[in-house]
């Protein structure tokens, strides 16, 4: 396999295009503007539609629970108006519920979609390369082995996530950092806790396995304001840097060579970019478990949205916070009598949506 | 001399190499058996065991020990071990992805869901029960993988793999719900889960060993195709190969042989990760030979550490998944730091 096939380089057929010659040249000149025109078109299309639901599930989630609250009054709470009922709900309970929700969600996306890209695979997902086992690992030895809960867990698992990443780093290091040596030393580590995972669970008491496998699929719940705090600011600044490093991560795309004629620091990029996708990863991961798939299926989505193979950051960052809202909103409401955590909604309902795009992609590529 | 194209007698040297080697392999395979036979947390000497599998009346409870315990789960080990190395060599070659395990194809979370639905729904309690909910399970969610990635224009390597996770997620997550809700069921779905050759029945085991021989039959004369679609599809195809054809074989001897590994033994699937790259760095990128050894490889290392779970933690055990893990994760390790190539 190579990384071309995955993600054929320059993305668009923009980029593709050498030095031509004559008449040539310009029809090639028109048809880029085209090609651009129509790919930018399409993405403020997507970009709309995602802004749109992203809107309509913040507001449904904050209207919906064992007392629903009218929109407008929801806007009056939110601007600290209302009712004292209303506002406990609005801004204690369904908002910072709201928030987390939108911030893993981000932070999933953005780092599947680094991850992929950076290791040409799309199996390279923090779920896949050992990051969430990590962080799965060490939250299940919290609760098990040392009866923790709450913010200790989310701790230990922060801990885990970057040990986990650390190990990888430090083992895949050898003339600079492979992608694919770095993917497969990660399954390996994952393997590692994974197999510590089921040794707990086997050897606990089941109740407690229970519960311990309540943060293994991940679930938002209550969140605490200290760990909103926590997550904001982790996912603030990693987003930032990420958006510093997004251009020379497009040029990296274009493979090695070409990236390194472009002035790109090919080893320092890619650690400073790994970095940047780990702490995404570990954050959301510590607070609200792994959850499933979000990781993995907001770049394919992303991509399939708009067309084209480029990686595309912020769809990609927009599809998680919609899955994880979404999802959210079906985990606390869709069953009346319980509520399950929001990593099985996100498999459950997540995974069909990529199948539908997987068949959607496949009849367009067959009648191109 | 040029290096272009080796002389004749230079290939005929590789391959007799490469013949002693599986030789080699084949001994080690016996070694493993011997040891899996003769260490366990009883200590049982060489003459008693030998007696036992003779037949003579030794010891009862030496006897006990060496047949119903040891040899059924020596033969699981081997038959689980060796289907899940080859089907794991074939994954890799059918979605042209090095990190692509057997499990990818949905077979496991098939098999796991069919088994929770097994004890939850119907009450089945013993290992050996399981098999054939496993079995079908495996089988029914690969199909709709295979289905679901194809399309119209059938599967490639890209959209076995999406589709693969996608299916896997979903059934992943109806598993946790189960479990979530069912105490009871989480409390023996948790020691199949965990991988384990233990409480297997050989004799029900020799039910799939069909599948497991058509399967193992089919795998090994794919590698000549798989060689073809390393190249790519189009490459494959000027070569006059029926690619959706060698895919759609490939994916019926993966469910055969991984479906069948799981429902013994349980998840199991790190096995078919890591057998068929140690089975690359020994003998190069021809896929004829990586099927080839990734047998005997695979029945080395489940035997193995299988025998090795019965020892570290005396007088308790660890499951042959989890040492197979602790195992396998290293020589993966080791494997990939060594390797200078870029292997992609």
């Amino acid at each position: 396999m190579t990384a071309a096939e995955i993600h054929p380089p320059g993305g668009d057929a923009a980029s593709g295009h050498g030095p031509d010659t004559g008449a040539a040249a310009s029809d090639d000149r028109r048809m880029l503007r085209t090609v651009r025109r129509i790919g930018l078109a399409r993405y403020l299309v997507v970009t709309a539609v995602l802004v749109t639901l992203l809107v309509v599930f913040a507001v449904l989630a904050l209207m919906l629970g064992d007392r629903v609250i009218a929109p407008g009054d929801v806007l009056a709470a939110l601007f600290g108006q209302g009712s004292g009922g209303d506002r406990f709900v609005v801004l204690g309970l369904r908002l910072p519920r709201l928030a987390m929700g939108l911030m893993v969600g981000v932070a999933f996306g953005l780092a599947g979609a680094v991850f992929q890209s950076l290791l040409g695979n799309p199996l390279a997902s923090p779920d896949i390369i050992g990051i969430s086992q990590g962080a799965s690992a060490a939250a299940v030895g919290a609760i098990l082995v040392f009866g923790l809960s709450g913010l200790a867990v989310s701790v230990a698992a922060f801990a885990g996530a970057i040990l986990v990443a650390a190990l990888i780093t430090i083992l895949a290091s050898r003339n600079g950092v492979a992608g694919s040596r770095f993917v497969l030393i990660g399954i390996a580590l994952a393997f590692l806790a994974q197999a510590l995972i089921q040794y707990l669970l086997t050897r606990s008491d089941v109740r407690d396995a229970q519960s311990a496998l309540v943060w293994l699929v991940g679930s938002i719940g209550t969140v605490p304001p200290e760990e909103l705090v926590f997550t904001a600011i982790g996912v603030a600044v990693l987003a930032l840097g990420l958006a510093l490093l997004a251009p020379r991560l497009r040029m990296l795309q274009l493979g090695d060579e070409t990236a390194s004629g472009l002035g790109v620091r090919i080893t320092r990029t890619r650690l400073l970019l790994t970095l940047v996708a780990v702490g995404l990863a570990a954050v959301a991961t510590a607070a609200v478990g792994p959850i499933a798939f979000v990781a993995f299926v907001s770049a394919p989505i992303a991509r399939r949205l708009l067309g084209g193979t480029a990686t595309a950051l912020v769809t990609s960052a927009l599809v998680g916070a919609v899955v994880v809202t979404g999802a959210d909103i079906i985990a606390q409401h869709a069953l009346p009598s319980l509520q399950v955590p929001v990593g099985i909604v996100t498999g459950i309902v997540g995974a069909p949506i990529l199948l539908g795009l997987l068949a959607r992609g496949n009849r367009t590529r067959g009648t191109a | 001399m040029t290096t272009a194209a080796p002389a004749a007698p230079v290939l005929a040297r590789r391959r007799l190499t490469r013949i002693l080697g599986l030789l080699g392999m084949l001994v080690a395979v016996l070694v493993a058996v011997g040891l899996s036979l003769f260490l366990g947390s009883r200590s049982i000497d060489l003459a008693a065991v030998l007696e036992a599998l003779g037949g003579r009346t030794g010891d009862a409870v030496e006897q006990m020990v060496v047949l119903d315990l040891r040899v059924p789960r020596t033969i699981i080990g081997l038959v689980a071990g060796a289907a899940l190395g080859l089907a794991g060599a074939l994954m890799q070659g059918l979605t042209r992805n090095p990190l692509a395990d057997p499990g990818l194809l949905g077979v496991n979370a098939g098999a796991s869901l069919a088994v929770v639905t097994a004890i939850a729904a119907f009450g089945v309690t013993a290992p050996s029960g399981y098999i054939w909910f496993a079995f079908l399970g495996a089988a029914v969610a690969a199909v709709l993988v295979y289905a679901v990635a194809s399309g119209r224009n059938g599967p490639t390597p890209l959209s076995l793999t999406l589709a693969g996770a996608a299916v896997t997620a979903v059934l992943t997550s109806l598993i946790t719900l189960v479990l979530l809700r069912d105490l009871d069921t989480l409390g023996q779905y948790r020691f199949w889960s965990v991988g384990s050759l233990v409480g297997r029945d050989a004799g029900t085991a020799l039910g799939l060993a069909p599948l497991l021989i058509v399967g193992a039959v089919v795998a090994l004369l794919l590698g000549r195709s798989l060689n073809g679609l390393a190249l790519g599809d189009d490459v494959a195809r000027g070569l006059g190969q029926r690619v959706g054809l060698t895919r759609a074989i490939a994916g019926a001897a993966i469910i055969l042989l991984c479906g069948s590994a799981t429902s013994l033994a349980g998840p199991l699937v790190f096995v078919g990760l890591v057998v068929p790259h140690v089975a690359r760095r020994m003998i190069g990128p021809d896929f004829r030979w990586i099927l080839a050894y990734s047998i005997p490889l695979g029945a080395i290392l489940l035997v193995l550490a299988d025998t090795l779970g019965r020892l570290i933690a005396q007088p308790a055990e660890l499951e042959a998944g989890i040492v197979v893990a602790i195992i396998g994760a290293p020589v993966l390790i080791v494997l990939v730091r060594r390797d200078r190539a870029v292997i992609r």
